[in-house]
């Protein structure tokens, strides 16, 4: 089996491209999550290429089809951005070998092929699709929308799975030795954290507005509210704590305007979904979730980072192509679940889609308004990655529970959830998509 | 100063840190569309340009901080030592999109002029003969 990324075709990254050609032909109907945990214990069972395979199992039958009826697979290869296996660690064989392995034995372990799931999931006897949607769940859920709409398959498993092993993340491999080569070491030498990007655009977005970062706190503490009403969540799991003004407003900096709780926490989990063309969806277990459109955003920094006017460019130039091709305007919108993988970014995403006519400097403000899930403007109630840990895929499971009036204690309820839309990650660049209770 | 890394130069940047060890600083410049761009990168990366006439243009030294963060969690292990650390975005005065990142070598932690002009430096690594651009306020 030869499973290759998708190509350049499958994304929507202009705009002028009209409506999306299969607008409300394509719609989600089962979810599935496997467990969460801190780290990966070293045992098979609790591997990712176990974890993958579990929230499979559950993605197909909460959907209600058989297994044979699936036809199709997307996923996300990479498990990890920064917990990577050591280079000349030994790799456990035990655990490579409880599975049937492929030619990489780390597949399975640290990162996740399409062949090793079909080697490791008889039951799926009819998949003839396989693509890889690279770098993010929002990249797979494109990738499969556009493959199930252009019939390239009807019933399709859409993946993504997390690991995360020992130690710290980002730590270790090249950042332990004390030479660089010479490209990387011209933006790597000066040791930014991952938040720093983001912590920059957001000190120089309070400059320009006159803000700060206190006026984050009801978002970060409204989005731990929601992860802990997110049972396959970290958080809920194994850390029920609510989150209090005063603990934000206390937690010690990483790369300050960013602190503790504006980084998201590394987790293991993975989430399945199962994409389905329109007709087919009738005939599935729970109520479809139709895809109105997706968009995608290529835009890459002009230079060593993006500035705050790159950013604002470019989320609402990413906020025009997701309503043209879903044929939406803001007004829309029941709610929007846009990524929230540092906390600083998200107003980005907010300001741009002009959620609740949000303009750019005003998101702050919006913040302290009725954000929760009860209220007129439900922001995140996914809760995102600061409510649930490390995945980028909360966001998208809540779109589907909302509109299937299935996300419990989340449940919208100030207004009626009938669209929404996720996606990301960063500003620049990520993947987008909108989803409706009905098809028009 | 700040123990950093030391960049092994490669092909593509070989002449920006020669330039360095020489007291100059070198922007990347595309011959067909004048633009500078940095990091340097094989090809030109304006839309529709895409040329690979390159060259290596020297610029004043003279630049404005854009804005920074302090680091606090650092996870290069040879600054921990030092942290928490400036780290300030510096646009240069020829092309206020071009980027580098400074430590700001003698400004207080956290107490950075968000605008100031800054003149580039160049420093020794711990580790060769290799030199790196830092920037300090003036």
């Amino acid at each position: 089996m030869v499973t290759e990324n998708a190509p350049d075709s499958f994304y929507r990254t202009k705009l002028g491209l009209g409506v999306w050609e299969h607008r409300g032909k394509v719609a989600a109907t089962g979810v599935g999550h496997s467990p969460t945990a801190r780290r990966w214990d070293g045992k098979p069972e609790t591997s990712v290429g176990a974890f993958a395979i579990d929230s499979i199992r559950k993605a197909i039958a909460d959907s209600g089809i058989d297994p044979s009826e699936i036809d199709g697979l997307v996923l996300d290869a990479s498990t990890t951005t920064g917990a990577h296996w050591e280079e000349g660690a030994p790799i456990p064989m035990d655990v490579v070998n409880a599975w049937n392995p492929t030619d990489d034995p780390l597949d399975g372990i640290a990162k996740l092929s399409a062949e090793w799931i079909i080697k490791n999931m008889p039951e799926l006897t009819n998949v003839k699709f396989t693509m890889y949607g690279p770098g993010c769940m929002s990249r797979a859920l494109v990738v499969a929308a556009q493959a199930v709409g252009d019939g390239l398959t009807n019933n399709c498993i859409v993946l993504k799975g997390w690991h995360n092993l020992e130690g710290r993340y980002y730590q270790g491999g090249a950042n332990a030795l004390d030479t660089r080569p010479g490209t990387a070491a011209l933006s790597t030498l000066w040791g930014t954290p991952a938040s720093y990007g983001t912590a920059l655009q957001f000190a120089a977005y309070c400059t320009k507005y006159g803000k700060n970062h206190d006026m984050m706190a009801p978002f970060v503490v409204q989005e731990r509210a929601n992860g802990l009403n997110f049972p396959e969540g970290f958080w809920a799991q194994h850390r029920p704590e609510p989150l209090t003004i005063e603990d934000y407003l206390a937690a010690r900096w990483i790369a300050k305007p960013a602190n503790l709780y504006d980084n998201d926490i590394p987790i293991m989990s993975t989430a399945a979904y199962i994409f389905t063309t329109a007709e087919r969806a009738a005939d599935h277990k729970q109520k479809p979730v139709y895809i109105l459109g997706h968009a995608s955003s290529r835009t890459n920094a002009k230079s060593l980072t993006p500035s705050l006017q790159e950013v604002e460019d470019d989320t609402y130039f990413t906020g025009q192509k997701i309503y043209e091709g879903a044929g939406i305007g803001p007004d829309d919108l029941s709610f929007e679940n846009m990524y929230d993988g540092f906390t600083l970014f998200h107003q980005f995403h907010l300001e741009g889609l002009r959620y609740r006519g949000v303009q750019n400097g005003e998101a702050l403000d919006f913040y302290a308004t009725d954000i929760s899930n009860s209220g007129p403007n439900p922001t995140s109630p996914s809760g995102g990655n600061a409510g649930s840990g490390r995945t980028r895929f909360w966001m998208h499971t809540d779109c589907i529970q909302q509109i299937q009036g299935r996300a419990g204690a989340r449940q919208i309820t100030g207004v009626k959830p009938e669209v929404g839309v996720s996606g990301g990650p960063m500003p620049l660049g990520g993947d987008f998509i909108v989803w409706s209770a009905t098809p028009n | 100063m700040l123990a950093k890394q030391t960049p092994i130069p490669d092909e593509l940047t070989g002449p920006f840190y020669k330039a360095l060890n020489e007291g100059k600083l070198v922007v990347q410049s595309c011959n067909t569309c004048n633009k500078l761009q940095h990091p340097p990168a094989p090809v030109c990366k304006v839309e529709g340009c895409n040329s690979s006439d390159l060259t290596y243009r020297e610029v004043s030294g003279r630049g404005t901080i854009y804005n920074y963060g302090v680091v606090y969690d650092c996870p290069i292990r040879v600054l921990q030592e030092d942290q928490p650390f400036n780290v300030a975005v510096v646009t240069i005065e020829e092309d206020e999109e071009i980027q580098f990142y400074s430590h700001l070598p003698g400004t207080p932690v956290d107490d950075v002029p968000v605008g100031g002009a800054v003149q580039a430096v160049f420093e020794a690594t711990a580790g060769g003969d290799q030199k790196i651009i830092e920037w300090k306020v003036v």
